[in-house]
């Protein structure tokens, strides 16, 4: 089994802090906007050098997201930055209506999502928002794994015209993705192949699945794990070819159960290819503070947990 | 195109007309807001901003409009029709299905003319802004013209964007606030008392200006060139409109009663009557 290294922990917001650096410096119609978070989304070097491109808009993300709106007529692709729970449920319906009704080329980037945000707790722990922005049509909802990948899905996002939600999330993980890779929206990656379950899984689960995927190993279980950073559009061929071979999937996220991942990958195999599938997903309920490892090992959203349901999964078959 | 002011007042009643036969036809829609800022739309149309009726969403070098209060749409199809963005026979399929003027203005069916969905309230100033910062960055001169209902601006997004253009001197933008003193459940002191909004606006740092004949388009017009000679001094710009919700039809005026109702085919004929084909009915 192809195996991956860490190449130095690194927080998938800084991906995005250096992904918009660059874009400051290679597309000029790039313009980002903050409301009072510039450190924690690591905007100061876009800040520091584009300091006309950048817009503080203080503590008020309705009208962060309304101006990014608006920005767009005139061709700026305006990047707007703040915490996951307030770039989605605090400004839905700007969302809906100014940005994706209004088919605006609005970039919603949104750190500290899920669980992993800890200590600050359940009122900035948002799981809930991969389902309401996939909902939206015309949105394209992007959760990265790593800091490379973050970096990379960033300046991608950039070439894509249409309204995209960038989730990535605070604490420091595993960095392990090429740094050179180039970022396919809707596409997904294979990492190993694998031949007893299928595991797919998004953002910071990505490498929690590939150290199931070892632990697996040794107990003789061959493991396809494949990172789906790309929730909508969903590489359902990437999905319906894998469990084609190992007729069942566990799919692995830092978001509730419901709205989901697990849920768009459950549509898919419904649809086409009936097939079991677990969940490693919170089980509709708020967090709570304490440490990323706590809440992640307390809610079962890691490698531990994910062994546990490919073993129930295969048995299912 | 100047026109002389009989010109222009013909073109504001024939607009009456569009509006009362579009919601009639299909027993749906808000005559009261847009009849009473016909003058405004037809003067920004007619006379203030410089536009490309060969729409381009960009809009560069062009003065560009939004309306926030997305409901009013009657008055707005009316005007973009007749100001030449679509064909005016178009205003007959006024919410009906498959039609690109849907209840509330949308990009979505490719309107030429509208910019960005509005009917959610609250959300246009910052659309507003945001064009207006990127025409800052795009060092085009021209002008960004909005306008909000006084009820909307209930809507606390407004004061997070009033808040951000005084601080930024967004000093490109003509923000218009339709006053007519009426919202869906009564008068606005009815429902929740604003207090004086001249003074908000001043106490957010705003340049504010009253045109206190909101329905005489020549006091219309002259307030809005007022309003630009008070632009590009370092603060936004706020028109305070003062009109009469059901303007030009006499049964409709001074009342909320016609925020959201159609006129039946009796009041229709009345309503016209008041109003006598000018331009051409489609």
């Amino acid at each position: 089994m192809k195996k991956y290294t860490d190449t130095g922990k690194k927080d998938t917001r800084s991906g995005f802090g250096a992904g918009l650096a660059e874009l400051g410096k290679t597309n000029e119609n790039v313009v980002a906007l903050c409301a009072d978070l510039t450190g924690s989304l690591k905007m100061d070097e876009f800040k520091a050098n584009h300091p006309e491109r950048f817009f503080q808009v203080g503590i008020a993300e309705a009208n962060m997201i309304g101006m990014a709106a608006g920005m767009t007529i005139g061709g700026k692709i305006p990047f707007t930055g703040t915490f996951a729970n307030f770039s989605t449920g605090r400004v839905y319906d700007q969302i809906r209506q100014s940005v994706a009704y209004s088919g605006k080329n609005v970039k919603i980037c949104a750190s500290h999502a899920g669980l992993t945000l800890g200590e600050d707790g359940a009122t900035h722990q948002i799981l809930e928002d991969i389902g309401l922005m996939k909902m939206l049509p015309g949105m394209t909802v992007i959760n990265t794994c790593d800091f490379n990948q973050t970096k990379a899905a960033t300046i991608a996002v950039a070439e894509y015209d249409g309204p995209v939600y960038l989730r990535f999330g605070r604490p420091k993980v595993a960095n392990f993705t090429p740094e050179d890779q180039k970022f396919e929206i809707g596409k997904a990656v294979q990492l190993t192949e694998g031949n007893d379950v299928t595991i797919v899984a998004t953002g910071h689960l990505v490498w929690e699945a590939l150290q199931a995927a070892e632990q697996l190993e040794e107990k003789g279980i061959s493991a396809e794990v494949i990172n789906i950073h790309t929730i909508k559009p969903l590489d359902k061929e990437a999905i319906l070819n894998s469990v084609n071979k190992t007729k069942c999937i566990v799919t692995a996220e830092e978001h509730n159960y419901l709205g989901g991942l697990g849920e768009s990958v459950a549509r898919v195999l419904a649809e086409n290819n009936p097939t079991p599938q677990e969940f490693i997903a919170t089980s509709d309920c708020f967090g709570e503070s304490g440490t990323p490892d706590q809440l992640m090992e307390k809610y079962g959203l890691n490698a531990n947990s994910i062994v546990k349901a490919s073993e129930t999964v295969i048995k299912r078959k | 195109m100047p026109h002389n002011t009989q010109q222009l007042e013909d073109f504001v009643t024939q607009v009456r007309r569009d509006i009362l036969r579009q919601v009639h036809k299909v027993n749906s829609g808000h005559p009261g807001g847009s009849l009473g800022c016909a003058e405004f739309f037809v003067a920004l149309y007619q006379e203030i901003m410089e536009y490309s009726t060969d729409f381009d969403m960009d809009g560069k070098n062009e003065d560009l409009f939004f309306l926030s209060n997305g409901h009013i749409s009657p008055v707005f199809y009316s005007v973009l029709a007749r100001s030449g963005f679509f064909p005016v026979e178009e205003l007959a399929t006024f919410r009906h299905i498959d039609s690109r003027l849907q209840g509330h203005p949308t990009t979505h069916e490719g309107l030429p003319g509208i910019r960005v969905a509005s009917g959610s309230l609250g959300q246009g100033m910052s659309v507003a802004i945001g064009a207006a910062e990127a025409k800052k960055l795009n060092k085009d001169n021209h002008l960004i013209y909005s306008l909000h209902g006084d009820g909307e601006l209930q809507e606390g997004q407004n004061w997070e964007a009033i808040m951000y253009a005084a601080a930024h001197k967004v000093d490109n933008l003509i923000a218009t606030v339709d006053l007519n003193g009426q919202q869906i459940d009564g008068s606005t002191e009815d429902v929740l008392p604003m207090g004086n909004i001249k003074d908000k606006f001043l106490a957010f740092g705003w340049e504010v200006l009253e045109i206190e004949k909101g329905n005489n388009i020549v006091e219309v017009i002259k307030g809005i060139k007022e309003a630009q000679q008070l632009t590009g001094k370092g603060k936004p710009v706020c028109i305070l409109l003062h009109t009469v919700m059901g303007n030009g039809v006499d049964f409709m005026m001074h009342t909320h009663a016609w925020h959201g109702k159609a006129p039946n085919d009796e009041q229709l004929a009345i309503g016209l009557e008041q109003n006598p084909e000018t331009l051409g009915d489609y």
